[in-house]
């Protein structure tokens, strides 16, 4: 699988957390209504240069119309949006910075690949033979020299999508916009094509905005993600930050696997600036210690929520008292290849499901079907969510 | 096994689309192609006093050897005769020219006729279609009468400039070529903005939104994307236009004057006036070959350049 090569340059690629740190895009208490329905609401988000943000959520939620925004395809109904420092609201989109890549790659059928990515170069007046050479740039970016007078519908479709791509960067755009561009594409083309996007990112040194809803996607291409909810941003952080604290429910669900047992506080005590809680669970039968980053009112209801790959699971239970115990049974056991989802039965018949390694070769699995087993975790394994 | 499956489904399909093709040839064979031999024969004999006017006959009687007998009679005649009278070819001409100024005009204003409704609400589009398909539900004669009425010195349309005082003298269109553009504007239009619709309305609308996003204002946006997409549409009205406008003969006989010179009235006076059939005839053949030819080069050039245009 393609990851992100974490050099010592990216790692250090953080503006947002600079409070001084100029947003290049800015959304400001955005919202976009057709007739009555609330499409996008009161939406403020902001985007930093050269930065690769994805925008993640269901179907409907509002990501193209927020893309389309950008792009100046739809006027906001409320709330401005600002560009490298200038209000660009209510200014057309041929006037605008900014490239889009359509979902639909929407070339143009009457002209040859070539002509298709000079397109916007053109209206640009640019002298003829700068052109020429930018074109034949894009060309070898994509690795399509040899399709160059070919027609879009004389080429594959991943052939046309990379043509499209060339095109949307051919005029250098302050942003480039890519709306579920790698959607049409079968998996490996698609990890392929993920790679070249963060190279070329890297290169170009523009700025991304990707729309997806495929998360794997999100996690593997952005610096930061924004889940989005029915015209709402729910979070806004790093992939990481997002698989390990989320903070609602909903981007907990969206974002991988995740356990949910619904919880009453009952123990808070501060530790060195955070919070150790203890939690009861009705449906485990159990108590539950959690290191949380801040305290919680005794007596509230509240969800706690574990990735099943952070529970470990065993036929002895594990000494160690700093650990979270629960007492199961194997109910049912998911092959994937490369891991195994366990799922068992805790005591009150909830299915919790983890996630164990196949690291052995062997098709009889240790632990099968019907097995009384322990499942163990410690106190920073999970994490609490408001209800 | 399956193979087996597979040969006979794809003979069966083959079948089948042999005989989806064979039913418009049928009809073009029965309703064109017979008619037009027909045409050709009487255009090989000469003109008789006699019913039917042209001789010779084919004798059925005589089978074979009649059929040879009267192809032994055929001459070129006619055809020599269409090169040496130069009215024939000045009537050729002054059609072409007639129907190709037509067609621009008619072009010019049906595109954004065609343009406005497809861009319309979705809702209003099909009482636009029936609003321009709607004169067709009168007589094409009728229609074109009354275009005496609007047009002749005393006419509505002087009357109502004379009102507006933009002209004292009534300005003379009626039988003049004029009223004959007018007329044939009038009468195609739907045949032009019909194509040129069903083109604009499928144009999808991520193309003009994709080359706005590339720097193109809405006006250049129009010429680099929407017209060129909207050749084949511009292509099929002009056709539908320029040809039987062509070989137009109501209007040009209602509206025109002496000097409107148009085949479509020559072929008449042949045929009826003068009861020359062979003439006639060979008048509607040579027709028939200078607009096939252009329609013939028009389809290599598209086969050649290799366009899916649909
Ligand atoms: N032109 C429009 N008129 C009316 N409603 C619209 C229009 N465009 C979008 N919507 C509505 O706004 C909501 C958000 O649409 P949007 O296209 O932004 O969703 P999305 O997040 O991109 O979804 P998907 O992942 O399915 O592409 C949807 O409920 C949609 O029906
Ligand atoms: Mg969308």
């Amino acid at each position: 699988m393609a990851k992100k090569p974490l050099g010592p340059v990216r790692r250090a690629f953080a503006p947002w957390e600079n409070p001084e740190q100029q947003p290049f895009i800015e959304f400001r208490n955005v919202t976009k209504r057709f007739g009555s329905f609330v499409a996008v609401d009161q939406l403020s988000l902001k985007i930093y240069q050269r930065e690769f943000h994805a925008l993640l959520g269901g179907s409907g939620c509002g990501k193209t119309t927020l893309m389309r925004m950008l792009a100046g395809f739809e006027t906001p109904t409320e709330g401005q949006i600002f560009l490298d420092g200038q209000e660009i609201t209510r200014i057309p989109p041929h006037r605008r910075p900014v490239n889009m890549m359509f979902q639909s790659y929407a070339l143009f059928p009457h002209l040859n690949v070539e002509k298709n990515i000079a397109f916007g170069l053109k209206q640009d007046n640019l002298p003829r033979s700068d052109i020429k050479r930018r074109v034949d740039e894009m060309l070898a970016l994509v690795k399509l020299e040899a399709f160059a007078k070919r027609k879009p519908h004389q080429l594959s479709g991943g052939q046309r999508q990379r043509v499209a791509l060339a095109r949307s960067l051919a005029k250098r755009p302050k942003v480039l916009l890519l709306d579920e561009p790698l959607a049409a594409l079968d998996k490996k083309l698609r990890e392929e094509t993920q790679i070249e996007l963060m190279n070329l990112q890297e290169e170009l040194r523009m700025t991304f905005l990707i729309v997806t809803h495929d998360q794997e996607e999100a996690m593997n291409l952005a610096d930061r993600i924004s889940v989005m909810n029915s015209g709402h941003i729910l979070q806004v952080a790093t992939p990481g930050e997002i698989y390990e604290q989320p903070v609602s429910r909903y981007v907990a669900d969206f974002i991988g696997d995740i356990n949910f047992f619904e919880c009453k506080v009952t123990g808070c005590r501060p530790q060195n600036g955070g919070a150790s809680i203890t939690l009861h669970s009705e449906e485990l039968g159990n108590e539950i210690k959690v290191k949380a980053g801040h305290p919680r009112m005794i007596g509230d209801a509240v969800t706690f929520a574990i990735r099943p790959e952070k529970m470990r699971i065993s036929f002895e239970k594990p000494l160690d008292p700093s650990l979270n115990t629960i007492k199961g049974e194997v109910w049912d056991i998911a092959y994937l290849g490369d891991v195994s989802i366990y799922h068992i039965k805790v005591s009150q018949g909830h299915i919790v499901r983890t996630i164990v390694a196949n690291t052995t070769r062997l098709v009889e699995r240790p632990i099968s079907w019907e097995d009384k087993v322990w499942l163990s975790f410690d106190a920073e394994a999970g994490v609490i969510l408001s209800q | 096994m399956t193979k087996n499956r597979k040969m006979q489904n794809s003979h069966h399909g083959r079948r089948r689309s042999w005989t989806l093709i064979a039913v418009p040839y049928l009809w073009l064979s029965i309703f064109f192609l017979l008619p037009f031999l027909i045409v050709l024969k009487i255009s090989f004999s000469e003109q008789v006093l006699s019913i039917p006017p042209y001789a010779p006959q084919m004798d059925w009687s005589a089978g074979w050897d009649g059929f040879k007998a009267m192809v032994s009679h055929w001459s070129l005649d006619n055809y020599l005769w269409l090169t040496e009278d130069e009215l024939y070819l000045s009537a050729y001409l002054s059609s072409l020219k007639i129907a190709a100024i037509a067609t621009i005009l008619t072009l010019l204003i049906g595109y954004p006729m065609a343009y406005s409704m497809a861009k319309a609400p979705k809702g209003l589009q099909p009482l636009l279609l029936v609003m321009v398909i709607l004169p067709f539900w009168t007589s094409f004669l009728i229609r074109v009468y009354a275009w005496i009425g609007i047009l002749k010195n005393e006419g509505l349309l002087n009357q109502f400039l004379q009102m507006l005082g933009v002209i004292d003298e009534p300005l003379i269109i009626l039988n003049t070529n004029i009223a004959v553009y007018i007329g044939i504007v009038y009468s195609y239009l739907p045949f032009m903005v019909l194509p040129l619709y069903a083109t604009l309305e499928k144009l999808d609308n991520t193309l003009i939104e994709a080359s706005q996003d590339l720097g193109c204002p809405p006006s250049k946006t129009f010429w680099r994307v929407t017209f060129p997409l909207s050749k084949p549409g511009i292509i099929a009205g002009c056709f539908l236009v320029f040809i039987p406008a062509v070989g137009e003969f109501v209007i040009p006989d209602i509206l025109g004057g002496s000097e409107t010179l148009m085949i479509g009235k020559t072929l008449w006076v042949e045929f009826f006036s003068n009861r020359d059939w062979p003439l006639a005839s060979a008048v509607a053949v040579v027709l028939l070959v200078i607009l096939i030819i252009p329609i013939l080069l028009f389809q290599r050039h598209q086969r050649k350049s290799g366009e899916v245009l649909t």
